[in-house]
């Protein structure tokens, strides 16, 4: 007897508190927005916080709302993005390039030395806090690995010869928390590829800069003097390079004297004139900064090897003859019409 | 008066719940590694932990004494408790949504720490009325609240300082968890 009054005691009590819990979850039922759960369920939910908001739901919220954009995931790249507009309604905006952690120093132990022999705790932010850290220089990458702690995608490594962090691009999901770590703020987000990117942050006077290390910003303004294209200017020593007016033609980074100013040679392009459409206007020729097209009025015009791949000639072009390709040799600023790549060589070698 | 002062200070130092009775050392170990949600999470338990000493003293009182089911009563009081977060976690979410939002996974957390089930069991044993419970509950929480802090500030110390690899991580919180009961233990002669 005694264990059935047990039994209906616990028993109401779960039945009422059923209930209560059944009422509560009506009076207190916050509208749902089925949109935002729909975006919940495209987004990676590895809740890394790349986006900026407190993990995917906040990032969901933020995107059907319409505070975010719907390609806000930058760990899900394209591929969300297209995803979430579709059930946004909207078009995919062009997610454009992918951004990548960039380390903007090159000071390894070869180009930029020690300033004493730092045997504290392994890790930058320690390190940073005994005099600016142990390099010369004090804008330098430390190289203890801080930044590889916070990658939660194995993606940024140190060498550990050369004691400075390498990201790997490939790997990179642009979630920006070694960018937050980095005590030295030597790491930022950034596009990937752009065919050139000053990587120095010394801020310091030529002097004290060369003093300290080998491949750092001098400012010595022969880059901004390099631009045709207006693109540089010298703040802090240091060139901003104005995206919007780059056009990529990497003459900046060929006049850097110490190579602090880099550039994706590997991606160069060059113009390639389409002799069986051009009429030989010579629009090319008058556009053309750097004495790079050859050829006679009305004779199909030649693009020499000075071709720096600007591209301010195929923009021009009345026929639209001329395209961009990535260049397959080196540039040669005295080029003849034709030159090969061994001839670049060749005349390399006689030099 | 006394009573109340002596729950009061009983609670908060001399029997605290995680230095004294080792209860609730899940959640202690479990979210100190940084002090704000240390913090954060100390708040949510003394929310609960006051609310579930007030219903477990009205269910016990009211329901388990009359009926003479008092030894029902660790199944009852879980019950009570796991309904009162899921309401209060509701409620917050609907009235309050930047604190819901502030105690995150926290709240339903709170339904397996065994420092809540131990407030209202002791409670319950110690004879307590109702508002010695409440008072009783809530210095519980905030006794909680004050050990996981300081713990957590410890912790941050040692998360940035050379340990031996046998002693980085847990074995360490371990020792230090145990080097702190120590001194909280020096708080005993301050009540009889």
């Amino acid at each position: 007897m005694e264990i059935l009054y047990a039994a209906l005691a616990l028993g109401g009590m779960g039945l009422l508190f059923g209930i209560l819990l059944t009422v509560a979850s009506k009076v207190f039922a916050v509208p749902g927005n089925p949109q935002r759960d729909a975006v919940r369920e495209v987004l990676p939910g590895a809740n890394c916080g790349g986006c900026g908001f407190p993990g995917c739901d906040g990032c969901a919220d933020a995107i059907a709302s319409g505070k975010a954009p719907v390609n806000a995931c930058p760990v899900g790249g394209a591929e969300v993005a297209a995803k979430v507009a579709k059930i946004m309604g909207v078009e995919a905006v062009d997610t454009g390039v992918k951004k990548v952690a960039t380390v903007l120093c090159q000071g390894d132990i070869e180009h930029c030395g020690n300033k004493f022999n730092y045997t504290g705790i392994q890790d930058c932010v320690a390190a940073s806090l005994v005099s600016d850290g142990n390099r010369m220089c004090k804008y330098a990458c430390l190289g203890l690995g801080t930044c590889v702690r916070a990658c939660p995608f194995d993606a940024i490594h140190i060498d550990e010869r050369l004691k400075i962090a390498v990201v790997d691009e490939e790997k990179c999901q642009s979630c920006g928390k070694c960018v937050a770590a980095c005590p030295k703020h030597v790491l930022e987000l950034l596009p990937a590829r752009q065919p050139v990117q000053l990587r120095c942050r010394a801020a310091e006077r030529g002097k004290l800069v060369s003093d300290n290390c080998k491949i750092g910003c001098i400012g010595c303004t022969r880059c901004e003097k390099a631009c045709k294209f207006g693109a540089i200017t010298m703040v802090n020593n240091l060139p901003v390079i104005d995206r919007e007016k780059c056009r990529g033609c990497m003459m900046c980074a060929e006049a850097c004297p110490t190579g602090a100013l880099t550039a994706d040679w590997d991606h160069r392009k060059e113009a390639v004139i389409d002799k069986d459409v051009c009429i030989g206007c010579g629009m090319c020729k008058r556009t053309c900064q750097f004495e790079a097209v050859a050829g006679e009025v009305r004779h199909p015009h030649d693009i020499t090897d000075a071709c720096t791949g600007c591209g301010a000639c195929a923009e021009k072009c009345p026929k639209k003859c001329i395209t961009m390709r990535v260049r397959n040799h080196v540039r040669d600023a005295n080029a003849k019409v034709g030159t090969t790549p061994e001839k670049v060589l060749e005349a390399k070698e006689t030099k | 008066m006394n009573t109340y002062l002596t729950i009061l200070v009983g609670s908060l130092l001399v029997n605290n719940y995680v230095m004294n009775k080792f209860l609730g050392i899940c959640a202690f170990l479990g979210v100190s590694k940084k002090m704000d949600t240390a913090f954060g999470m100390g708040m949510a338990v003394t929310f609960v932990m006051t609310l579930s000493s007030l219903m477990t003293w009205l269910v016990e009182h009211y329901l388990l004494v009359p009926l003479d089911l008092m030894y029902m009563r660790t199944i009852a009081f879980i019950l009570v408790i796991a309904v009162l977060v899921q309401v209060v976690e509701m409620a917050l979410k609907k009235y309050s949504y930047s604190l819901y939002q502030a105690l995150g996974v926290y709240l339903p957390l709170i339904t397996t720490n065994c420092a809540v089930l131990g407030v209202a069991v002791l409670n319950s044993d110690s004879g307590y009325g109702l508002v010695e419970s409440v008072l009783s509950g809530c210095c519980a929480a905030l006794g909680f609240t004050l050990s996981i802090v300081l713990f957590s500030g410890i912790r941050e110390r040692l998360a940035n300082s050379r340990m031996p690899k046998w002693m980085d991580g847990f074995p360490g919180a371990l020792i230090t968890a145990g080097l702190m009961a120590i001194a909280f233990s020096g708080f005993g002669g301050l009540i009889k």
